[in-house]
C-alpha cells in the first residue's frame, strides 16, 4: 500500500468519524430544540388568549377567571390520586422487595407493570362503565353519614361520575409508576444494614423502619413527585369518568374539571380564539408539570450517589 | 419466627411465648366463617365478604399475637398484614379492568366483520335497528386499526433514529460534557410531559407552519414522537452503557475507527436491549388517546394517506364511540364496538410487551462467539 492510498483511506475514515459524531450531536441538540419548541409554539399560539379582551374568553371574565377553577380541579384530582396511591404503592413495593418469596418477586413485579401497560382510554372506559356504578352507593352512604364534612357534602351524584371516582382511577394509573421506582430503591438498601438490624434482634418491620425506609426516603419522595406529574397530565381517565361542571368543594357531587380533560373535550370542535385559550391552558399545565418533574429529578440527582434511583 | 432447633413435639421453653405455626390458618378460617356470618346478616356479596374477613383476620392475628408474643411482634404482624393487603388491593383493579374488558369486549370482537369493515356509512338508523329489532351490529374498526398502525409506524420511524443517535452521543461522545448533562436532564423532564401537551405542541407547530386547523395522521405521529423519543433514549442509553469497555478498546487496538467501532461492535452487542426498548416504547404510545384526539381528528372511513385528511385510531375510536354514540338514543351497539376495540387494543399492547421479551432473548449476543 502506498503512502498516498493510506492517507486517503485515513481521510475517508476521519470523514466518517466527523459525520457520525456530528449526526449524534445533531440528534441530541434536536431533542433540546424540540423541548424548547414545545414551549415556544405553545406560547406563540396562546398569545391571542392572553391579549384578547376579557369578555371574548369563554366565561366572559378573562383568561385568569377561566383557568383558575380548572387548575384547582386538576390539583384536587391529583391530590386524591396521590393520597390513595402512595401508601398502597409503598406497600406493594415493600411486598415485592422484602416480603414475597424470592422466586415469585420478579413475576409479581411484572404483574404490577401490567397495570402500567393498559392504555389510559381503557381505564377511562372502565371507570365510567364499571367503577362509577359500583361506587355510587358508597357516596350515598358518605353523604348521609359524613355530610357535615364539606368534601362529602350531599346530595351525592347518582351516577357516581364525580371527581373522587376520577381520582381513584388516576390512583390506579399512577400506582405502577410509584411502585416500580420505590421497589428499585428498596432493593438497593445495603444488605449489611438490613442484616445488622436483624442481628440486633429487630423484627422484620423494625428492620424496614430502621434500615429500608430511611435509606429510601428521597427516592420515595421523587417517585411520588413523578406520580404527581403523571396524575396532573392524565387526560382520558378524567374526560371519560367525570361529569364536569363548576368548581365545588364536594368530592361526591358532579362538578369540577381538570385542564387536560377540558382540552380533550373541547379542542376537537374549537376554532379561533377558543383554540388559543385551550392551548394557553395546555401551556399552564405544561409549566406546572415541568416544575413538578424538575423538582423530582433534582431530588433524585442530589441523592443519586447513595439512593441508586434513576 | 420459629427457631431452627430440631422440632420437638412438646412446646419447649425456647418456643414459649410464640404463636403456633398454624396460627395464621386458624385465624383465617375463623375470619372467613365469622365474616360470612356477618355478611349473611346484612346481605351477602363476595366483595364485602373478602373485605370483612380481611379486616377480621388482621385484627384477630394481631390481637392474638399481642396477647401471647408482646407488642413488638404484634406490630410486625400488623405491618405484614398491611403490606400483603396493599398488594391484594393493587391486584383488584387489574383483575377488574381485564375482566370488564373481556366480558364486554368479546361480543363485539366476535361480531363478523368487526375487524375488516370501517364505520363508513354506518348511521344511527342501523344501530337503532340492531338495538330494537335484534339485527346484527354493523360497522367495525378496520379504519381505526389501519390509522393506529400508520400513525405508530411513522412515529417509530421518526423516534428511533433520533433517540438512538442521541443515546450514542450521550454514551460514546458526550461523557462529562455540559451539553450531555443538559440533554440527560431534559430527556428526563420530557418523559414527564403530559401526553395532551405533546399533542397540543404538534397541533400548534403545524397550525403555525402549515396553516390553522391542520389535522392529519402525520401531526399525530409528531405528537407521539415527542412522547416516544425520551423513552427510546433512556432505554438505549442504559443498554449502551452496559457494553463492556474491553470490546471498544479491543476494536481501537486493531485500528478501527470510532464510528465503525460503534456501528460494528457496540450496537450489535446491545441490539437485543435496544430492540426490546423500542418495542416497549411502541407499546407505550400505541394506547395514547389525548395527543391523537387533538391532532388527527376523527374519521369514520378508511384513510390511507398519513399526510392528508383526518384519520381514525383505535384509542380515539373507543373514546368517541363512548362519548358520542353513533345513535344517541341507543348507545348499546356503540358501546359494544367501543369495548371490542378496547379488547383489541389491550391484546395489541400485551402482544407488544411479550414481543419485547422475545426480541430481547432472540437478539441477545450468543455466548462464546
Amino acid at each position: 500500500m502506498t503512502s498516498t492510498s493510506l492517507t486517503k483511506s485515513q481521510g475517508a475514515g476521519r470523514a466518517g468519524d466527523k459525520v457520525f459524531s456530528g449526526a449524534t450531536l445533531a440528534a441530541g441538540c434536536l431533542i433540546l430544540a424540540v423541548l424548547f419548541g414545545v414551549a415556544l409554539f405553545l406560547v406563540i399560539q396562546s398569545l391571542p388568549a392572553f391579549t384578547a379582551p376579557a369578555e371574548d374568553i369563554q366565561g366572559g371574565e378573562g383568561f385568569l377567571a377561566y383557568i383558575w377553577p380548572i387548575v384547582v380541579g386538576t390539583l384536587i384530582a391529583a391530590v386524591i390520586a396521590l393520597v390513595i396511591a402512595t401508601p398502597v404503592a409503598i406497600g406493594v413495593a415493600l411486598f415485592i422487595s422484602h416480603y414475597a418469596p424470592r422466586g415469585l418477586a420478579s413475576g409479581l413485579g411484572y404483574v404490577v407493570d401490567l397495570l402500567a401497560a393498559i392504555p389510559s382510554v381503557v381505564y377511562g372506559a372502565w371507570g365510567a362503565a364499571f367503577l362509577a356504578k359500583e361506587i355510587a352507593p358508597a357516596y350515598d352512604w358518605l353523604a348521609k353519614n359524613m355530610g357535615w364534612l364539606p368534601i362529602f357534602q350531599g346530595p351525592a351524584s347518582a351516577t357516581g361520575k364525580t371527581i373522587l371516582t376520577a381520582g381513584i382511577v388516576l390512583a390506579v394509573m399512577v400506582l405502577p409508576i410509584i411502585t416500580s421506582l420505590s421497589r428499585e430503591i428498596f432493593l438497593q438498601t445495603p444488605k449489611l444494614h438490613e442484616e445488622a438490624a436483624l442481628a440486633l434482634g429487630a423484627t422484620r418491620w423494625e428492620m424496614i423502619r430502621m434500615a429500608v425506609l430511611p435509606f429510601g426516603r428521597p427516592g420515595i419522595v421523587s417517585a411520588v413527585m413523578l406520580g404527581l406529574g403523571r396524575a396532573l397530565g392524565e387526560t382520558m381517565a378524567v374526560a371519560l369518568v367525570l361529569s364536569s361542571g363548576a368548581l365545588t368543594a364536594s368530592l361526591i357531587q358532579s362538578g369540577n374539571q381538570t385542564i387536560a380533560a377540558e382540552i380533550a373535550l373541547n379542542f376537537p370542535e374549537a376554532s379561533g380564539l377558543k383554540v388559543s385559550t385551550l392551548i394557553a391552558a395546555g401551556l399552564v399545565l405544561f409549566v406546572i408539570t415541568l416544575g413538578v418533574n424538575m423538582i423530582a429529578r433534582w431530588i433524585i440527582t442530589r441523592h443519586k450517589e447513595f439512593s441508586g434511583a434513576n | 419466627m420459629t427457631s431452627t432447633l430440631t422440632p420437638v413435639r412438646k412446646r419447649s421453653a425456647l418456643t414459649k411465648g410464640q404463636l403456633p405455626k398454624a396460627a395464621p390458618y386458624i385465624v383465617l378460617a375463623l375470619a372467613l366463617v365469622v365474616g360470612a356470618a356477618i355478611l349473611a346478616l346484612v346481605g351477602f356479596n363476595a366483595f364485602g365478604w373478602g373485605l370483612v374477613s380481611a379486616v377480621l383476620f388482621a385484627a384477630g392475628l394481631v390481637g392474638w399475637s399481642a396477647a401471647v408474643e408482646g407488642a413488638r411482634k404484634a406490630k410486625d404482624k400488623l405491618a405484614t398484614c398491611l403490606v400483603v393487603g396493599a398488594f391484594l388491593v393493587a391486584l383488584l383493579p387489574l383483575i377488574s379492568v381485564i375482566w370488564t374488558v373481556l366480558v364486554k369486549g368479546l361480543p363485539g370482537l366476535l361480531d363478523p366483520g368487526f375487524l375488516n369493515t370501517s364505520m363508513n356509512g354506518v348511521t344511527g338508523a342501523f344501530d337503532n335497528k340492531s338495538a330494537e329489532e335484534g339485527a346484527p351490529v354493523v360497522g367495525g374498526i378496520y379504519h381505526a386499526l389501519l390509522g393506529t398502525v400508520q400513525i405508530t409506524l411513522l412515529a417509530t420511524v421518526i423516534s428511533v433514529p433520533v433517540g438512538l443517535l442521541t443515546s450514542i452521543y450521550l454514551v460514546e461522545y458526550g461523557e462529562g460534557k455540559a451539553l450531555a448533562r443538559a440533554i440527560t436532564f431534559f430527556v428526563d423532564v420530557m418523559t414527564g410531559i403530559p401526553s395532551i401537551v405533546a399533542g397540543l405542541f404538534a397541533a400548534a407547530f403545524f397550525f403555525a407552519v402549515v396553516g390553522p386547523g391542520t389535522k392529519t395522521g402525520a401531526v399525530a405521529a409528531v405528537a407521539l414522537s415527542v412522547l416516544m423519543i425520551p423513552v427510546v433514549v433512556r432505554s438505549s442509553e442504559e443498554m449502551l452503557k452496559i457494553v463492556p469497555n474491553e470490546l471498544r478498546e479491543a476494536a481501537y487496538a486493531l485500528g478501527v475507527r470510532k464510528w465503525r467501532t460503534i456501528l460494528r461492535v457496540v450496537i450489535p452487542t446491545a441490539i437485543s436491549g435496544i430492540a426490546s426498548g423500542v418495542t416497549l416504547a411502541i407499546a407505550r404510545v400505541i394506547g395514547e388517546t389525548a395527543p391523537i384526539l387533538v391532532t388527527a381528528g376523527f374519521a369514520t372511513s378508511i384513510n390511507n394517506n398519513v399526510f392528508g385528511g383526518w384519520m381514525a385510531s383505535l384509542p380515539t375510536f373507543i373514546y368517541t364511540q363512548i362519548l358520542n354514540p353513533t345513535s344517541p338514543s341507543n348507545p348499546g351497539p356503540s358501546d359494544q364496538r367501543a369495548w371490542g376495540a378496547a379488547l383489541v387494543l389491550i391484546i395489541l399492547v400485551m402482544l407488544l410487551n411479550l414481543a419485547a421479551r422475545l426480541v430481547a432473548r432472540i437478539f441477545a449476543p450468543k455466548a462464546g462467539r
